[in-house]
């Protein structure tokens, strides 16, 4: 898709001959995310569209006691340094952000009085700026007001290098400036299409200045605050014992009418994904259990207990392969692998890549792995004309790999192995130790052994495998070995940090201490000229389009071969209303949560 | 046993606490696994921010530095903070320390509760109908592993019958009855599951106590003098049977401490084990350290503890 192409798309939307939900689609087909989609349309005059609430009880309180599970507790409550969802999650109890995302990747306002947009000129023409109005009636937990000076000391905490914020890649290059007591105004260096990142979502949950002030930088351990959150959210901190449980209170003074509706909550931790999913789908203990990678068939079962059902709803998470440009087995003088420069012995031969490509066999690890919980996925995208197409499809097909390998020369020999200039098709496939995961490899193995490739399966511990361990030979990030597959997260709504992982710069080498983003080592001109085009790229739409072309040079080149869309996978009690997105924290809308009496 | 003796092992016990810290230090320094790799994973965090937290908890000095600050910390009674929640170590510790406490104390107490009195009549009258029972219900328990025997329990008395509940909480609502009877509810399973694993080791090793003391000359001479069959068991071979039973019972005592990690899990009991667990598998060093520390201290005071009891309980045991 080029940039023709996505104005005109953008113009139907406007004309109303394209639904924005329909347009939404169409970009996550080629690889952008909802979020980055809508962002599309506001910058180019189109309005955000309203969240829908679902809200009903038509008073505060009165619920109960919500109890929710999550199979890893969260460890710490200050959404500066969540490490995980997991802390996140525990944060959003307390703390908010300006706005939400949904599930369909509209902004909802939590302590923004409205979203910003260009109508009322409070997004800027240039896209250099954004303006925030916060609601006025707002107190933290202690009676504290909440004005613009602490959406700005958010900003300056999370930017202070010493503090060592998990949310400084949001706040470190841009300005904010308070307009007046409850405006304030986010300033870009340069035009900004992704303009909704400060402030907003799983990373713009705010703290309060009066609390934190005095702990900036490197002094923000010693903060109390740290422990005993005070916010401005849905319930007030009761306990918390890291790893274990965090307790919470209704807020009588939340500045949402007639919400929140349980009297207090309770977020458990620990155990197992598989006993949380029964807590909650086979005995009813609980009413929410988290994240549950567990098998479809598993779920099933336990779903047959009547107590709750499985909520399924798709994110940025994606399991791919991956096909290593370098050479993994001949170390160097020392003792480096996988080394650039390097070509690899057989992997540097494009037929090679397209066999393996069509090999996986996606469909049966949909069908016999994943179930609901994952979707077969195409390419991102290989052409306009197939994204289109609502039955877009993607390719297994043994015969054809060996008919690219026979025309190519690659000779099966005695063994069955097939082989050119001494060298044989034999691969190492490595992943993380999961059940699912070894399936798949199981699916793929059998698959290239029809078409004459060896492959030789290795499973290592997850706690090595995604480890960033620079003595430790089995990390992903050395990759040393052919194959490799894991899941990607694309949740982070603006896809420059994304697609940063196939660029020349990024690639991980032992000079870099294996910290580069790209894995496979690929290296392409083009992809490289096209990225740093994005980057410098002023208009939007222009903008977009270079992703995308991004995407396609990625999947073309088979550099990654895409396996199974991951989605979030949650259980919740049957009289639970939850909404879940896959663009922001699991608790995203927490004070909407309720129960039918 | 003389004071000198005494002192000599307090001494000696001085060597090995700080051996075995060195070990555990250099050993955890050395195992593979990053405390920050789940930030390096994450696109949306810049690699700095991990280099930063790297340095800024010296993850990046030399294995003997980062031990000679703890040494020196540890001195001075500062134990360190946890890499994933920045909290003091020893306050993780202190707030799974009660639940800890009560559950698996409670565990090692129905062990003893059930152990004795089965082992001594077991003993007492072998190879007997009640002898072979016990016997082969010993040997199922301790064949049983607890994860097995704790999902059968789950499956049973929280999915079929829908009694108990199968997560431990630690702020239930409620009180005065209410609240001992919903505690005694969710603490049964992990209590039967664990005390009757030990329980059924414990039977067969006062059996064999028991057997041993039961055949020897003073039981007889005790009978022949015409003493009861109840006073002959309980004065004159349960006192002298005992004497291994309780250094068994000692040197299990720092396990109290250590918790227990597969039946926490299972349960969702917050205890100390459970803390072990997840703090090794987000390789939280300073709380792994910390746990071992102590669990390896306390195995050295409860064994000397123990060395010192048995030179009390049986005086013909001498030391020099």
């Amino acid at each position: 898709m080029n940039e023709r192409e996505l104005r005109g798309l953008i113009a139907h939307v406007k004309t109303g001959r394209l639904s924005r939900r329909g347009f939404v689609r169409r970009m996550m087909a080629v690889g952008l995310t909802a979020p980055m989609a809508t962002q599309l349309l506001a910058i180019s005059g189109v309005a955000m569209a309203q969240s829908p609430s679902t809200y009903k009880p038509t008073k505060r309180g009165g619920g109960g006691h919500l109890k929710v599970l999550w199979w890893q507790g969260a460890t710490l409550l200050n959404p500066h340094f969540a490490v995980g969802t997991k802390d996140q999650d525990g944060s959003r109890f307390f703390y908010e952000p300006l706005a939400g995302w949904d599930a369909n990747g509209n902004l909802k306002p939590v302590l923004a009085e409205s979203i910003p947009g260009r109508e009322d000129g409070t997004l800027a023409a240039d896209g250099k700026s954004v303006t925030w109005k916060v609601k006025k009636n707002v107190k933290w937990h202690d009676g504290k007001p909440f004005t613009a000076d602490d959406v700005l000391f958010n900003w300056e905490y999370a930017r202070d290098p010493a503090a060592a914020a998990t949310t400084s890649a949001t706040y470190k290059d841009v300005k904010v400036e308070k307009v007046d007591d409850y405006t304030v105004k986010v300033l870009f260096d340069a035009p900004t299409p992704f303009w909704a990142l400060a402030f907003v979502g799983a990373q713009g949950m705010i703290i309060p200045k009066h609390l934190f002030a005095d702990y900036m930088g490197a002094k923000s351990r010693d903060a109390p605050t740290n422990l005993k959150p005070v916010g401005t959210g849905p319930y007030m901190f009761k306990d918390f014992k890291p790893g274990d449980m965090v307790t919470g209170v209704i807020n009588p003074n939340y500045h949402d009418a007639n919400k929140p509706y349980f009297d207090s909550f309770e977020m458990k931790g620990g155990g197992d994904a598989v006993s949380a999913a029964r807590a909650v789908l086979q005995t009813g203990e609980y009413d929410f259990a988290w994240n549950l990678q567990v098998e479809d068939e598993i779920l099933q079962r336990l779903e047959k207990g009547g107590k709750g059902r499985v909520s399924i709803s798709p994110g940025g998470n994606m399991e791919h392969i991956q096909l290593n440009t370098t050479d993994p087995w001949t170390p160097d003088a020392d003792g480096e692998r996988s080394k650039l420069g390097t070509k690899h012995p057989t992997l540097q031969f494009p037929e090679v890549r397209q066999a393996l490509s069509v090999l996986v066999d996606k469909d049966s690890v949909e069908k016999y792995i994943y179930g609901r919980t994952g979707n077969a996925t195409a390419n991102f995208v290989n052409n306009p004309e197939k994204f289109r197409s609502k039955n877009t499809k993607y390719e297994f097909n043994v015969d054809k790999a060996n008919e690219i390998l026979d025309k190519a020369g690659w000779k099966k020999g005695a063994d069955g192995i097939r082989e050119k200039d001494g060298k044989k098709l034999k691969f190492v496939y490595q992943t993380s130790i999961n059940q699912p995961r070894q399936k798949t490899q199981a699916i793929v193995k059998q698959a290239c052994q029809k078409a004459g490739i060896d492959i030789e399966v290795k499973a290592v511990t997850a706690s090595v495998f995604f480890s960033s361990d620079v003595a430790n030979p089995d990390t992903y990030t050395k990759f040393y070995c052919d194959l490799q597959m894991y899941t990607v997260t694309m949740t982070q709504p603006d896809p420059e940090l994304f697609m940063k992982q196939f660029l020349s710069e990024e690639q991980a080498t032992k000079a870099n201490k294996w910290q580069g983003r790209n894995i496979t080592r690929w290296s392409s001109k083009e992809y490289d000229d096209n990225f740093k085009a994005g980057q410098a790229e002023l208009d939007p739409v222009k903008r977009a389009a270079i992703f995308i072309k991004a995407n396609d040079l990625v999947i073309a080149n088979q550099v990654v071969i895409p396996v199974i869309a991951r989605h979030a996978v949650q259980a919740m009690a049957n009289k639970l209303h939850a909404n879940m997105s896959g663009w922001d924290n699991n608790t995203w809308d927490i004070q909407d949560w309720f129960k039918d009496a | 046993m003389s004071r000198q003796y005494v002192i000599r092992r307090i001494l000696l016990m001085i060597p090995s606490i700080f051996g075995i810290s060195v070990v555990l230090f250099t050993v955890l320094a050395l195992a593979p696994g990053d405390p920050f790799s789940e930030l390096a994973a994450n696109p949306a965090i810049p690699p700095e921010v991990a280099a930063a937290l790297r340095a800024k908890f010296g993850l990046d000095d030399p294995v003997w530095t980062r031990y000679y600050h703890w040494l020196i910390a540890m001195l001075h009674g500062d134990w360190g903070f946890s890499f994933a929640s920045r909290i003091n170590v020893e306050t993780l510790i202190l707030q799974r320390l009660p639940t800890t406490l009560v559950v698996i104390g409670a565990a090692q107490l129905l062990a003893i509760v059930v152990a004795l009195p089965v082992g001594v009549l077991a003993g007492t009258r072998p190879y007997s109908i009640f002898d072979q029972i016990a016997n082969t219900l010993a040997f199922v328990g301790f064949s049983l592993p607890t994860f097995f025997t704790g999902l059968l329990l789950i499956l049973v008395f929280s999915v079929q019958l829908d009694w108990l509940p199968m997560v431990y909480r630690t702020d239930i609502s409620g009180a005065g009855w209410q609240w001992y009877w919903e505690q005694f509810k969710q603490s049964i399973m992990p209590i039967a599951v664990l005390g009757l694993f030990q329980g059924a080791s414990l039977v067969r090793y006062v059996r064999s106590a028991v057997l041993d003391v039961v055949r020897l000359d003073y039981v007889t001479t005790a009978r022949s003098k015409g003493i009861g069959e109840r006073s002959v068991i309980a004065r004159h071979i349960v006192r002298t049977a005992l004497i291994p039973v309780v250094t068994l019972v000692a040197l299990q005592m720092p396990v109290i401490f250590g918790g227990a990690l597969v039946t926490e899990q299972i349960f969702r009991v917050p205890g100390i084990g459970s803390l072990l667990i997840s703090a090794m598998l987000s390789n939280d060093t300073p709380v792994v350290m910390a746990v071992t520390f102590v669990l390896s201290c306390l195995v050295v005071f409860f064994n000397f503890i123990a060395d010192i009891l048995y030179g009390w309980l049986d005086p013909r045991i001498s030391y020099r």
